[in-house]
C-alpha cells in the first residue's frame, strides 16, 4: 500500500512538467490553429538552457532564478520562430503550418547537436532538495514533492491569466473566432506572436523544471512530443483543467505501467486515448469544433479536369524516360527510382483522403507498413510464393483502414488525425513488442523477390508497372462520381447530406481504399528492401508522407507524387551531409515560406500570371 | 385539399430554453406557404426539424401522410424534399455546372461508382435545371467566384435535381438585391405552378411575402401566433404588436 501510494506520488510529480509543456501546446493550436510539432523541441530548448544558466548564475538565486529566465529565453526563441517561420503562411491552407514546425524540429536538433554535443547531460539538484523525505516508510524525493505541492499554483496561475486578464479575453476571444478580433482592432500578428511566446515560454518552463529529474538529451524532443499530443487531446483542445487531468492520468499510468505490464509502456498512453476518443470524442473536457464551413483561409480550389493533350504527353514523356531509364542509367539510380515510386504511391493514398476528403491523417504508416508486414509475414512464416503475398500486402492493409476507419471516421478533424495517430502507434507496437510472430526490432529479413523477377532490372520494371498503376488508379477515381462525392462532403457536409450523399460512409470506403494503396506500396517496398522493420510503422513515417503532401500542394491533384519525388532526391543529396537535418530543416522551410501553395499550386499560379489567361477577366 | 406536410405539437428546447414550444401546423399539396416572425422566433430551428438537421425534443412531422420525425437529412431527401440553405452551402472547389451534375449523380444513385468521367455524367440534364434558374451561362464557372445571389439560385437548381414535392427554403433572397428577389420568387412560384411542387419558406422581406405567398403563418418565441391567408395576417392584432416598426406596411394595405 505504502509502495502504491509512492508511485502514485511520482506519476503526480511526473504531470508537473507534461502539463506546462501541453498547456502551452493547447494554447498555441487554440488561438493560432497551428499543430505545432516544434513544441518538443522548446521542451528540449529548456532543458539545455536551464543547464548553462544553472551554471552561470551564481548564489542561491541560481537554480529557481535559472528556471525562470529558461523560461524567457524560451520564450523569446519561440517569439523569432513565430515571426521568421510562421508569420508569413498564416494565409496557406489549414494545417500548412506544421510543415515549417517540422522544419524547425530539425534544424533545433541539429543546432543543438552542434552546440551542446551527443552526451546525455545530467541535470543539476534542486539547492536544499537532495535528498528523500519517508512517506509511510517508502522513499519519496523531496524535490517530487516541491513538484507535486507547486503544480496547483501554475494551474491556478494559468487559468487566472485565461479567465481573468484583458490579455486572457483576447486569447478566448481568438480562440472562439480570429475574424472578429481582428475586426474589432486587435493587433492579430502580435497576439499571435505573444500567445505563441508564451506556449514557447511554458514549454522551456518544463523542460527545466525536470532537470533533477530528468536531465537533458537530444532525444527529449520526440520522447515528449507523442505524450503532449496525447494529453492535450484526451483532456480536450484548449482546457487547461482538462490538460491537467490528462496529465496526471497519463503519468499515473505510466508510472505503474511500468512497475506491473512493462511491455505496455510505449503504448499505453495512447490505448488511453483511443478510449477517451471513442467514448468522448471531443476529449474530456473538449467542446464539440465549430465545422468552419466558409472559414477557408487561401485561394480557393479550382475545379479540376483531367489532363489536356498537352499535360498528357507530358506525363507520356516521363513515363517513356522511366521505361528507357534501365538501357542507360547505373543501378543505383534505378534503386533511387523505385525508392521514389513507392514514395509517391504512399503519397498519393494520403492526398487522395487528405486533398479530396480533408481527412488528416498522422497514422498513415500503419497501411504501408501494415501491408509490407503481411507480405513479409506470409514469405517467412508460411512460404508464400513472393506474387501472392505480394498480393496480400494491399488487401490485408485495406481490411486494416475498414477496421481502424469505423472507428475514426465519426470523428472531425483534429481528433480524427490523433484517432488514427493512435491506431498506428497500436499496430506498431504490435510489431515492435509481438517478438515471437514479428521478431521485433531484428525485423523480418530475406523476403527477395521470385526468381523471375530477381534482379534490380526485372524488379524496377515490376515497382514501375504497380506503383504508376496504383497512382493512375487513384487519380482516376478523383475524376469518377465517387471522388467528386468524396470532394463534395469536404466542401458541404451540409449540403451532401440534404442531397442524399451519405458523407460519413463515401469517406469510410475512401479511407479504406487510401489504406489498400498504401499497402500496395508497402508490397512493393519490401520486396525491393528484402526485410521489414517496426520503423516503417513509426510516428515519423505517417509525418514524412504527410510533409511530403503539404509540400507538393494540398490543393493540386499531382502535389502527393511530386512532393515525394522532390523529396526522396533532396534527401538522397542531403544525407550524405554531416549537419543534414538541418539543411533539410532550412530547404523545407524555405520551400514553405516561398511556396505557400506547395511546389505544385506555386507553380501554377505562376504558370497562368505568366500567360494571362485570367479566366475570370473575360 | 390535401396535405403533403403536416407538423404537428413540434418542440425544441436547448438547456430548458424552449426555441420551439408546441407549433403544428400543415402545408397543402401545391402551396406556397410564408413562416415569418422576427429575429429568433424560432423559424430556423423549426427548418432544421423539419429537414433532419436538428432532432426535436417533442412532436412529430408527417410527410404526405408518411412520419419521418427526427430521421436524417438524406433519408428525408429521399422522400422527395428538397431544402436551400439561409446561408448557401455549395460545393466550392467545382464548377457552377458540376454542382448540379453531382445532386444528379445522388439522384442516379451513382455515388459509388469509380468507372465514368464525373465531368462527363448529366451534362445535359444539369444544363436544364441552370436553365431553369437562369444560370446557365454560369455553367462553367468555378463556384467560388460567383456572386451571392447567383448561389442562392444555383442551390434552388440543386435542390430540384431529385423532382421533390416539397421545397424547404430558409431564406431564399437574404442577402439579394431588391430586384433579384423579385426575380427569384417569381421563379419559385413559377415551379410551385408548373410542377406542382409545393414551397414553405422563410422570409424576413416583406414585399417578398405578401407579393407571392398563398398563405403566411408568423411564429414569435417558439410559438404560432397567425396561420391564414395574407389579409387575415395582416389584421391580426398581435402581428401588429410583433411587427410594431413595420407597423406602417400593414395599415396602408389593409384596406387594399
Amino acid at each position: 500500500m505504502a509502495f502504491f501510494f509512492a508511485q502514485f506520488l511520482t506519476g503526480l510529480a511526473n504531470a508537473a512538467a507534461l502539463f506546462l509543456v501541453a498547456s502551452g501546446l493547447s494554447l498555441i493550436f487554440g488561438v493560432t490553429r497551428i499543430v505545432n510539432f516544434a513544441h518538443g523541441s522548446f521542451y528540449m530548448l529548456g532543458a539545455f538552457i536551464g543547464i548553462v544558466l544553472m551554471d552561470l548564475l551564481p548564489g542561491h538565486v541560481d537554480f529557481w532564478g535559472a528556471i525562470l529566465l529558461t523560461g524567457l529565453a524560451v520564450g523569446l526563441i519561440g517569439a523569432v520562430v513565430e515571426m521568421v517561420v510562421l508569420r508569413p503562411i498564416y494565409r496557406a491552407p489549414e494545417l500548412f503550418q506544421l510543415v515549417a514546425t517540422f522544419g524547425v524540429i530539425l534544424v533545433i536538433q541539429d543546432l543543438a547537436l552542434m552546440i551542446w554535443g551527443a552526451e546525455d547531460r545530467l541535470g543539476p539538484r534542486a539547492p536544499g532538495l537532495r535528498g528523500v523525505w519517508r512517506i509511510f516508510g517508502e522513499p519519496v524525493p523531496k524535490y517530487d514533492i516541491v513538484l507535486i505541492a507547486i503544480t496547483p499554483f501554475i494551474l491556478f496561475a494559468l487559468w487566472y491569466l485565461i479567465a481573468r486578464t484583458r490579455l486572457g479575453v483576447l486569447v478566448r476571444a481568438a480562440t472562439q473566432d480570429r475574424e472578429m478580433v481582428g475586426a474589432l482592432g486587435v493587433n492579430q500578428a502580435w497576439l499571435f506572436t505573444g500567445v505563441f511566446a508564451l506556449g514557447s515560454a511554458l514549454a522551456g518552463l518544463g523542460g527545466a523544471l525536470q532537470l533533477p529529474k530528468g536531465g537533458a538529451d537530444l532525444l527529449m524532443d520526440f520522447n515528449i512530443i507523442g505524450a503532449v499530443f496525447v494529453v492535450v487531446v484526451i483532456g480536450g483542445m484548449g482546457s487547461l483543467p482538462g490538460a491537467f487531468i490528462a496529465s496526471v492520468l497519463i503519468s499515473v499510468l505510466n508510472v505503474f505501467g511500468v512497475t506491473y505490464l512493462p511491455q505496455s509502456t510505449l503504448v499505453l498512453m495512447y490505448v488511453v486515448m483511443a478510449v477517451v476518443l471513442i467514448v468522448r470524442p471531443y476529449g474530456l473536457l473538449g467542446r464539440e469544433e465549430v465545422a468552419g464551413e466558409h472559414g477557408q483561409v487561401g485561394a480557393p480550389e479550382t475545379p479540376i479536369r483531367p489532363y489536356g493533350p498537352k499535360g498528357m504527353a507530358l506525363v507520356a514523356a516521363l513515363l517513356t524516360l522511366l521505361a528507357l531509364l534501365p538501357a542507360f542509367a547505373e543501378p543505383f539510380v534505378l534503386t533511387l527510382v523505385v525508392d521514389m515510386v513507392v514514395f509517391a504511391l504512399f503519397a498519393a493514398s494520403l492526398h487522395f483522403i487528405l486533398g479530396s476528403g480533408g481527412l488528416v491523417s498522422f497514422g498513415h504508416a500503419a497501411f504501408f507498413g501494415g501491408g509490407a508486414y503481411a507480405a513479409a509475414l506470409l514469405v517467412y512464416h508460411t512460404g508464400t510464393p513472393m506474387e501472392l503475398a505480394f498480393l496480400f500486402a494491399p488487401l490485408a492493409a485495406g481490411l486494416l483502414a475498414l477496421g481502424i476507419g469505423w472507428f475514426c471516421i465519426r470523428l472531425t478533424g483534429v481528433y480524427f488525425a490523433m484517432l488514427t495517430l493512435a491506431f498506428s502507434q497500436l499496430v506498431w507496437s504490435l510489431a515492435f513488442q509481438w517478438r515471437s510472430v514479428t521478431r521485433g526490432d531484428d525485423g523480418l529479413v530475406n523476403i527477395w523477390p521470385a526468381d523471375w523477377l530477381n534482379g534490380s532490372v526485372p524488379y524496377y520494371y515490376f515497382a514501375l508497372a504497380f506503383g504508376v498503376g496504383g497512382i493512375l488508379f487513384l487519380r482516376h477515381v478523383i475524376h469518377a462520381p465517387f471522388g467528386y462525392a468524396l470532394r463534395a462532403g469536404r466542401d458541404s457536409p451540409r449540403q451532401a447530406e440534404a442531397t442524399g450523399i451519405d458523407v460519413k460512409r463515401v469517406q469510410f470506403v475512401a479511407f479504406a481504399l487510401a489504406g489498400a494503396m498504401a499497402g500496395l506500396a508497402g508490397g512493393i517496398f519490401v520486396f525491393s528492401k528484402g526485410s521489414v522493420f517496426p520503423t516503417e510503422l513509426e510516428i515519423a513515417k505517417s509525418f514524412d508522407a504527410l510533409i511530403v503532401v503539404f509540400l507538393g500542394g494540398v490543393k493540386t491533384l499531382a502535389g502527393g507524387v511530386v512532393g515525394a519525388s522532390f523529396m526522396t532526391v533532396v534527401e538522397d543529396w542531403l544525407v550524405r551531409l554531416e549537419y543534414w537535418r538541418l539543411l533539410l530543416g532550412l530547404v523545407i522551410i524555405a520551400v514553405v515560406i516561398v511556396m505557400p501553395e506547395g511546389i505544385v499550386g506555386t507553380l501554377r499560379t505562376l504558370w497562368r500570371r505568366i500567360r494571362h489567361s485570367d479566366e475570370e477577366a473575360v | 385539399m390535401s396535405e403533403i406536410l403536416r407538423v404537428e405539437n413540434l418542440r425544441k428546447s436547448y438547456d430548458g430554453f424552449l426555441a420551439v414550444n408546441g407549433v403544428s401546423f400543415a402545408v397543402a399539396k401545391g402551396e406556397l406557404k410564408a413562416l415569418i416572425g422576427p429575429n429568433g422566433a424560432g423559424k430556423s430551428t423549426c427548418f432544421n426539424m423539419l429537414m433532419g438537421q436538428l432532432k426535436p425534443s417533442a412532436g412529430e412531422v408527417y410527410l404526405d401522410g408518411q412520419r419521418i420525425t427526427g430521421k436524417r437529412p438524406r433519408e428525408i431527401w429521399r422522400r422527395g424534399v428538397g431544402r436551400t440553405f439561409q446561408i448557401t452551402g455549395t460545393y466550392q472547389s467545382m464548377s457552377v455546372i458540376e454542382n448540379v451534375q453531382m445532386a444528379l449523380m445522388s439522384h442516379h444513385k451513382r455515388i459509388f461508382s469509380i468507372a465514368p468521367r464525373a465531368w462527363k455524367l448529366y451534362r445535359d440534364e444539369a444544363f436544364e435545371f441552370l436553365d431553369t434558374v437562369s444560370m446557365a451561362d454560369q455553367a462553367d464557372r468555378p463556384c467560388s467566384v460567383l456572386a451571392y445571389g447567383d448561389l442562392k439560385r444555383l442551390e434552388l437548381a440543386i435542390a430540384l435535381c431529385h423532382r421533390p414535392r416539397l421545397l424547404l427554403m430558409d431564406e431564399p433572397t437574404a442577402g439579394m438585391a431588391p430586384s433579384a428577389r423579385i426575380e427569384l420568387m417569381q421563379l419559385v412560384a413559377d415551379i410551385v405552378r408548373d410542377q406542382g411542387v409545393s414551397v414553405l419558406f422563410t422570409e424576413h422581406d416583406m414585399d417578398v411575402v405578401f407579393a407571392h405567398a398563398h398563405h403566411i403563418m408568423v411564429l414569435n418565441r417558439g410559438e404560432l401566433i397567425a396561420d391564414g391567408s395574407a389579409t387575415e395576417v395582416r389584421n391580426n392584432p398581435q402581428v401588429q404588436e410583433v411587427y410594431l416598426g413595420g407597423g406602417t406596411l400593414f395599415k396602408e394595405d389593409a384596406n387594399a
